[in-house]
């Protein structure tokens, strides 16, 4: 009999530095035909320039990069492994969804309290509504995504037929933005119904790639029906909303009064900013409110019992098309108020702004947030929001940063960044042991 | 009737295009079961290497048409396909037994990733390249039109069936072959009966990268100008193709190429040439609702 030893493969230096070598031979080859070569207009014809000194900085930084990586990754593997053992059976103090829940809280506090700490710095405010508007669509998306488990890679069709109902109302018929509302959400369920009603026998991939092209469609003929949608001119001069009819205007129209003179204070900018920011808010809580009541009900339960069983839901006898219908018809009627609220601040549309990228942007919220957690949602449109911000230093690699990320986020926590989310069902009386049982992660 | 005949054969053109990088769809989805949402990217790539080997050629006074073809598709394909091997390596290796959506993030963020590296590095401009191959022959001549074929049209066709050949005999006959084809059906116990299924995964991304890479070789010399975004559009559309056809099949991805490429040079040729792209997606419904395994794609077996 051997006895077990927990032992583990002590890696040499030698080692590391053959596979750091490795790699910066890998990144040689993929540099020289990009980096270390390129072609420049001379004089009518291409020629060919080389950049031979910025390929050796990037093999050196791919050679140190993979090293240093590869130190940390075993350091940090080797530590986890050794807290697990002097931790193994006791589960960490307190429960992940607590923790959650409690960020939650401090999220919403911070959100309310924002522009009032930023009251005079435009640019937070604009960033924070931009999020706004994203984690909107996040969370309008994991209705579809997260909840129901169908891959829609079209969603932006949703976004811009909100988008453009709204312009074309208010811009040739002259309605205001509530009366716009609720037309707007129920064109784009409408939209919503329209696309999933065909293709709802589809999954998978199939399913991805006939909403991919539903989204090129949408916007192929934004683009080219002139008359329609005015081109890729898009349309402008949009009206902002209002707050109960009070404009955010400098001078007040005949009869009328804006904001600022109502309240009798000092015109100012950013009172418009504030209050559309404060209006996102108001809208995203809502969808939030929605969501997770939906989630409690039937409906919602469908939803996550399609995601994970289809069959088994036809076994017993539910309608899945139903079910998929509601999932999408919902997901676009959210869709379709945030492109409504993103036409208004905005003022202009043009196609331009309902690209596959939007979509993908949308998609990598809902999955790097942990698929079906509404906190995950919020966490992750923050951070990709943030991360082209940042990067608008050197503003031409924003979205260089923004790929790598996703892809660097997807490889370290494949599962999401939240995937403890709140069990729809749990039992009401037991141990802490049943109640581990019935905790369900998002996968 | 000669116009029509015009437009078929641009059509196969076309069409033979979307399906040389159909195949890599095909083939790649064929054994992880996932689409290579950066494939379109890596066909870019290889179209910008293209034009790099194509200017140094013109710099060094090469004038012989086919040697000159021979090194830009060799020198094209090798850097291709470490790109195809980078791709998986990085964005597909780690999340393997991962939840579905996870690769096809991380491989859209590479998509992004690719298009803005060669967009910072080779400037957002197009590319022209003077033309490789020029004329061609009269098929057909009536009063009012002549039906003409180009000596690059000819080329990609050909190459395209050469293609097709080769790859048909690589999967059916070889042992890798046969190692990928038992990766695609069971791959726990392909590994368990000795096949390395990470160097098969791999190897296939970089034989899918290099058919795009004909490609890419292929669209530079049909077309003459470039610009790094033509891997999106190409990418929706050969995988359009892989999925009428029936995604996994080889002929199949062949076949949807070509019928894109008609349907799309007719659409453009009668109809409104602006919608070409609407027409595509249309009719990929359509084909999906009728028979939602593709064409010639095997009708999925559900396991309960």
């Amino acid at each position: 009999m051997s006895t077990v030893v927990f032992a583990r493969h002590q890696i040499t230096a030698a080692e590391r530095f053959r596979d750091a070598g490795w790699v910066a031979f890998v990144a040689l080859i993929l540099g020289i035909p990009l980096i270390g070569l390129t072609t420049v207009d001379g004089g009518g014809a291409l020629e060919v320039s080389t950049r031979f000194g910025t390929l050796a900085i990037f093999v050196v930084v791919a050679f140190a990069g993979r090293l240093g990586l590869r130190w940390m990754i075993d350091t940090m593997g080797a530590r986890k492994l050794e807290r697990q053992r002097a931790t193994s059976g006791k589960s960490a103090g307190i429960s992940p969804v607590k923790v959650v829940n409690i960020l939650g809280w401090i999220a919403l506090g911070a959100s309310i309290a924002l522009p009032i700490m930023y009251s005079d710095n435009r640019y937070v405010v604009d960033t924070a509504t931009t999020v706004l508007i994203y984690v909107m669509l996040g969370w309008g998306l994991n209705v579809v995504v997260g909840l129901a488990g169908l891959l829609d890679l079209g969603y932006v069709a949703f976004y811009a037929v909100g988008a453009y109902s709204y312009a074309l109302l208010s811009t040739q018929y002259g309605w205001g933005f509530w009366e716009a509302l609720p037309v707007s959400g129920g064109l784009a369920a409408t939209f919503g119904i329209l696309l999933g009603y065909p293709i709802l026998r589809l999954r998978g991939d199939y399913l991805a790639i006939v909403t991919l092209g539903f989204g090129e469609i949408i916007r192929i003929i934004l683009v080219n029906w002139t008359e329609f949608s005015n081109g890729p001119n898009g349309i402008s001069s949009i009206p902002r909303p209002s707050l109960f009819g009070l404009d955010f205007t400098r001078s007040p129209a005949e009869g009328e009064q804006t904001f600022a003179s109502f309240f009798g204070i000092e015109y100012s900018p950013m009172h418009r900013l504030i209050f559309l920011y404060y209006l996102i808010l108001v809208l995203a809580l809502l969808t939030h409110a929605f969501v997770s009541r939906l989630r409690k009900l039937p409906i919602g339960r469908a939803w996550e019992a399609l995601r994970e069983d289809e069959i088994a839901c036809q076994a017993m006898g539910m309608n899945t098309t139903n079910i998929k219908l509601s999932a999408f018809a919902i997901g676009a009627m959210l869709g379709g108020f945030a492109g409504m609220f993103f036409a208004a601040r905005q003022g202009f549309i043009s196609p331009e702004s309902f690209t596959f990228t939007e979509s993908a942007i949308i998609l990598a919220i809902v999955v790097l947030g942990g698929m079906g957690s509404q906190m995950g949602v919020v966490l992750a449109a923050t951070l990709l929001v943030l991360i082209p911000e940042f990067g608008r230093n050197f503003s031409e690699y924003r979205m260089l940063l923004f790929g790598a990320a996703m892809v660097l986020i997807m490889v370290w926590k494949p599962s999401g960044l939240l995937s403890h989310r709140e069990p729809t069902l749990r039992l009401s009386t037991g141990s802490a042991a049943s109640k581990d049982a019935v905790k369900e992660t998002a996968q | 009737m000669a116009y029509a005949l015009q437009q078929l054969i641009n059509g196969l053109t076309l069409g033979s295009m979307y399906g040389l990088i159909a195949i890599g769809y095909t083939m790649v989805y064929g054994i992880i079961g996932m689409i290579n949402f950066a494939h379109g990217d890596i066909f870019m790539v290889s179209a910008f290497i293209a034009v790099t080997a194509f200017t140094l050629l013109a710099a060094a006074d090469v004038t012989s048409i086919p040697l000159a073809l021979t090194f830009v598709l060799i020198v094209s394909i090798f850097f291709t396909s470490a790109y195809g091997w980078a791709v998986e390596r990085i964005a597909y290796r780690p999340l393997r037994g991962s939840t579905r959506l996870a690769p096809l993030i991380s491989a859209i963020g590479m998509s992004i990733f690719l298009q803005n590296t060669v967009q910072l590095t080779q400037g957002a401009r197009v590319k022209p390249i003077p033309p490789v191959i020029e004329g061609g022959f009269e098929v057909w001549s009536t009063p009012d039109f002549t039906v003409q074929i180009g000596w690059s049209q000819l080329m990609i066709i050909a190459v395209t069936v050469v293609m097709m050949v080769a790859f048909t005999w690589l999967i059916t006959q070889t042992p890798f072959g046969r190692q990928q084809r038992s990766c695609e059906q069971d791959r726990t116990m392909a590994s368990l009966l000795g096949i390395n299924v990470d160097r098969t995964i791999s190897f296939t991304f970089m034989l899918g990268a290099s058919l795009a890479a004909v490609a890419g070789v292929m669209v530079t010399v049909y077309y003459g100008v470039i610009d790094f975004y033509i891997g999106f559009l190409a990418g929706i559309k050969a995988f359009t193709a892989a999925v009428l056809g029936g995604i996994g099949s080889l002929p199949g991805a062949m076949l949807g190429g070509l019928l894109i490429g008609l349907i799309e040079s007719f659409w453009s040729a009668y109809l409104w040439a602006e919608y070409k792209d609407v027409a595509t997606f249309a009719i990929l419904c359509l084909v999906l609702m009728l028979r939602p395994s593709g064409l010639l794609g095997r009708p999925e077996v559900e396991k309960v």
